[in-house]
């Protein structure tokens, strides 16, 4: 279902030009205005109709397989960091769902690895990754290995 | 021309396309390499790019080994079965082994991992899968990479490496264009981590017109990943391993939660279960080792998701389609319904539009399945991709040469969709080899490695002529004719595009042939290949937007010819239900035990081919 854009919401603010994954979000010369100019490379991901301040970005149904009348529309707040969706059939029926898109304020429990304390030689030269191997287990176990295991790579037909 | 050059020197660490594999890589390299320039180059915006642009509902690569639910060498069994035997298990060791870490920093990070309410363990969807909350997923990774990097250059789609002229076989870099100024780019780099996509679009999808962009995998996955590496002459492996997705018709929704958590099935036309009476004359063709239904059974040892596509398209093919999901069981539970709303809503919304469209009610009615055109990827359940070096610690000699996934052209990592034989790897797995290769990369330049590279005013030149001739033959030829597309001189984007998508269909083996080709379809189909490269050198590009759809066309077209290569060189049938060679029908384990690994000329285009063992895990006493 490519998206579209309603004439007398869009102001050309750009932001779905700036988002869309597959560039096909491009500014109108004459109108001054945004629209899809290649539907048939859309996949319906909602990443302009999530960015557009003015919900003036909406999708139809493809039309080799959609028939038209149902909408999907979708409120994404990073404030409150939820996502609702609201689903209306073609036959009038409405369905609504909310869900967390985070559990943190944006961005600030991402730690600055410029500014951690530096690997030691002897984590350089194991095969350790950053917090490892405290991340992965809860005792004071090493990373997994073959030999831990008891395995070896053999050459052969094995299933 | 009148394309501004912009240069970007003195890069330590270049990741080419940042989805979850190009975020790991960055966010990770900072710690190995905190004094080091890194530096993003992607051909849309990191918040929303890459597969998982508009979210997961599922991270599919979690072991859980810390509350003792699996072993990596677990994971590598199942990927082991589930690719009929053909993986690298070494890598798939390594990543396994290290997923865990990913996950549980997503967690810290703000991403909503579900809770099972009886366990306050994560909510698993089924052995290897946990259930999120991942709307946000993408801008979550993308602000990991954002606090790591340099800089990070959005819209630049990178058409070519740079290569290094000091040494031979090394590379240097990268170029491209911004698809919204025009300008020219140069990244001088020490290490580059290729993370781009794998490719959709290169098969005729099922879906025409409008909806053709209503492919599963994201119709920016423009093969960059191997049309970038090949180009450069890096050797590739499993490129014959493509995959045919079972799926929810038309909107190719997922079907994962709906086995895995819903617990619904699939049943024919008729209600009948169908998969099982197929499996008497499939285990003729592939042998009892990789079906056996029983020891599937007893052991929860999978059967191959490609033998169980062969059962799908069989039975539709016998005239008792459609194949329904039987939802309406599961959906009477409000929960279990609301789950399986949010599952589309949180990963493919085409599908939920599609039946709010259709007044499709899985809970009153079972909905169509349908199986996809195949995709051409390495980080989902295949292993398409470039041939890498592992771990030191793990791979036998064959395997390793110096860094964790490096190619086979110095200097030069990949993560995600670019490294090949590593399937199942999927969002948490492509993060955490990108995180492996920003490692190894950092090592590589300490260890003195990356000394001495020159690259010439004259390779920059060359490459910026290349890279906008579609443009200046557009200008050339396009008032030759009144209007329109149709011009004897060229040939636009989308016109090579549906050229290659038919002829992948009906000689590679596509959908319209029920997946199904043979070693003279093969060969036609290369002379074809031959043809629409040269016809390349006339493709037009009217605007840079159009430029944007030629290089993903030029990286398509790569891709594809080495999807033919490697299929030709295979001859047996080793995944039916992905593709079936018609003159080799059967598997063939004395001969085709084997990883495929081919490499192609750059200055020829020439291709080798040959094989390379395939390693096993097994007890240290076998």
């Amino acid at each position: 279902m490519p998206t579209f854009v309603y004439m007398t919401r869009c102001d050309g603010c750009g932001y779905c030009v700036d988002i869309c994954p597959s560039d096909i979000m491009h500014i109108d010369k004459t109108y001054r205005r945004a629209y899809n100019i290649e539907p048939n490379m859309c996949w319906e991901c909602f990443s302009c109709v999530k960015a557009c301040p003015h919900d003036a970005i909406d999708v139809r149904g493809y039309a080799d397989f959609a028939p038209l009348g149902s909408s999907v529309r979708v409120k994404r707040d990073e404030e409150k960091g939820t996502i609702a969706w609201r689903v209306k059939f073609r036959d009038g029926r409405e369905k609504n769902f909310l869900s967390p898109i985070t559990t943190k304020p944006w961005g600030k429990h991402i730690p600055k690895l410029a500014e951690v304390p530096a690997p030691s030689k002897e984590m350089r030269d194991s095969e350790l990754l950053f917090n490892e191997p405290k991340y992965i287990r809860l005792d004071d176990g090493d990373l997994y290995s073959l030999e831990a295991a008891g395995l070896k790579l053999k050459e052969g037909v094995y299933y | 021309m009148a394309y501004e050059t912009v240069v970007e020197d003195n890069i330590d660490i270049l990741v080419c396309g940042a989805g979850l594999g190009g975020t790991g890589a960055a966010f990770e390299a900072r710690y190995w390499g905190q004094d080091k320039k890194i530096v993003i180059a992607e051909k849309a915006n990191i918040d929303r790019s890459g597969a998982v642009a508009q979210g997961l509902y599922a991270i599919n690569c979690y072991m859980g080994t810390r509350w003792g639910e699996n072993n990596p060498e677990d994971h590598v069994r199942y990927a082991r079965i589930d690719l009929m035997g053909m993986v690298r298990e070494d890598l798939l060791f390594d990543m396994a082994r290290h997923v865990d870490s990913a996950v549980h920093q997503f967690e810290e990070w703000g991403l909503p991992l579900m809770r099972d309410p009886k366990t306050g363990g994560y909510q698993r969807e089924g052995r290897w899968q946990i259930m999120i909350h991942g709307e946000s997923y993408k801008p979550i990774v993308a602000e990991a990479a954002k606090k790591s990097a340099d800089k990070v250059f959005n819209r630049i789609c990178v058409t070519h490496l740079l290569m290094d002229e000091s040494k031979e076989n090394r590379v240097a870099g990268a170029v491209g264009f911004n698809v919204r100024t025009g300008n020219y780019h140069v990244f001088k780099s020490k290490a580059v981590i290729v993370a781009a996509g794998g490719a959709s679009m290169i098969f005729k999808p099922r879906s025409v017109g409008e909806g053709a962009g209503r492919v599963w995998y994201a119709p920016w996955s423009s093969g960059s990943a191997y049309g970038l590496l090949i180009d450069a002459g890096a050797k590739m492996t499993q490129m014959e391993n493509r995959i045919v997705l079972a799926r929810f018709k038309d909107g190719y929704g997922p079907v994962g939660a709906y086995f895995l958590h819903l617990k619904t099935r699939t049943q024919n036309c008729n209600g009948e279960e169908y998969e099982s009476k197929w499996w008497p004359q499939l285990q003729e063709m592939v042998g009892k080792e990789y079906l056996d239904p029983e020891v599937s059974h007893a052991t929860h040892r999978p059967i191959p998701t490609c033998l169980r596509n062969h059962a799908f398209i069989n039975e539709v093919n016998a005239g008792r389609g459609p194949i329904h999901m039987i939802t309406m069981e599961a959906f009477q539970d409000p929960h279990l319904e609301e789950v399986g709303w949010e599952n589309f809503l949180g990963m493919t919304v085409g599908q939920a539009v599609l039946w709010a469209a259709t007044d499709v009610d899985p809970k009153n009615e079972n909905p169509e399945l349908t199986t996809s055109e195949p995709y051409v990827m390495g980080s989902h359940a295949t292993g398409c991709g470039a041939w890498c070096s592992g771990p030191e610690d793990i791979s036998p000699p064959e395997y390793f040469w110096g860094y964790n996934r490096m190619t086979s052209v110095e200097g030069l990592f990949g993560a995600g969709d670019a490294v090949g034989g590593t399937p199942h790897a999927f969002s948490s797995g492509s993060f955490t080899e990108g995180r492996l290769a920003a490692k190894a990369a950092c090592k590589y330049i300490d260890d003195g490695k990356a000394k001495g590279i020159r690259v010439s005013d004259k390779q920059i030149e060359d490459l910026k002529a290349k890279i906008y001739k579609p443009m200046e033959h557009y200008k050339i030829y396009r008032n030759e004719v009144v209007a329109g597309s149709v011009n004897p001189n060229f040939i636009n984007p989308r016109q090579g595009l549906d050229r290659l998508q038919k002829l992948m269909d009906e000689y590679c083996g596509g959908v319209t042939v029920s997946y199904m080709t043979n070693e003279k379809l093969l060969n036609i189909g290369l002379k074809k290949m031959k043809v629409l490269e040269e016809d390349l050198e006339k493709l037009a590009a009217e605007d840079f937007h159009e430029l944007l759809r030629a290089w993903e066309l030029r990286h398509r077209v790569l891709t594809s010819e080495s999807v033919f290569q490697h299929t030709l060189f295979r001859k047996e049938t080793r995944w039916p239900g992905y593709y079936y060679r018609g003159d080799v029908m059967k598997l063939d384990d004395e001969n085709w035990h084997v990883l495929t690994v081919s490499r192609r000329d750059p200055k020829t285009g020439e291709y080798t081919m040959e094989k390379a063992p395939c390693y096993h895990l097994v007890g240290t006493d076998e």
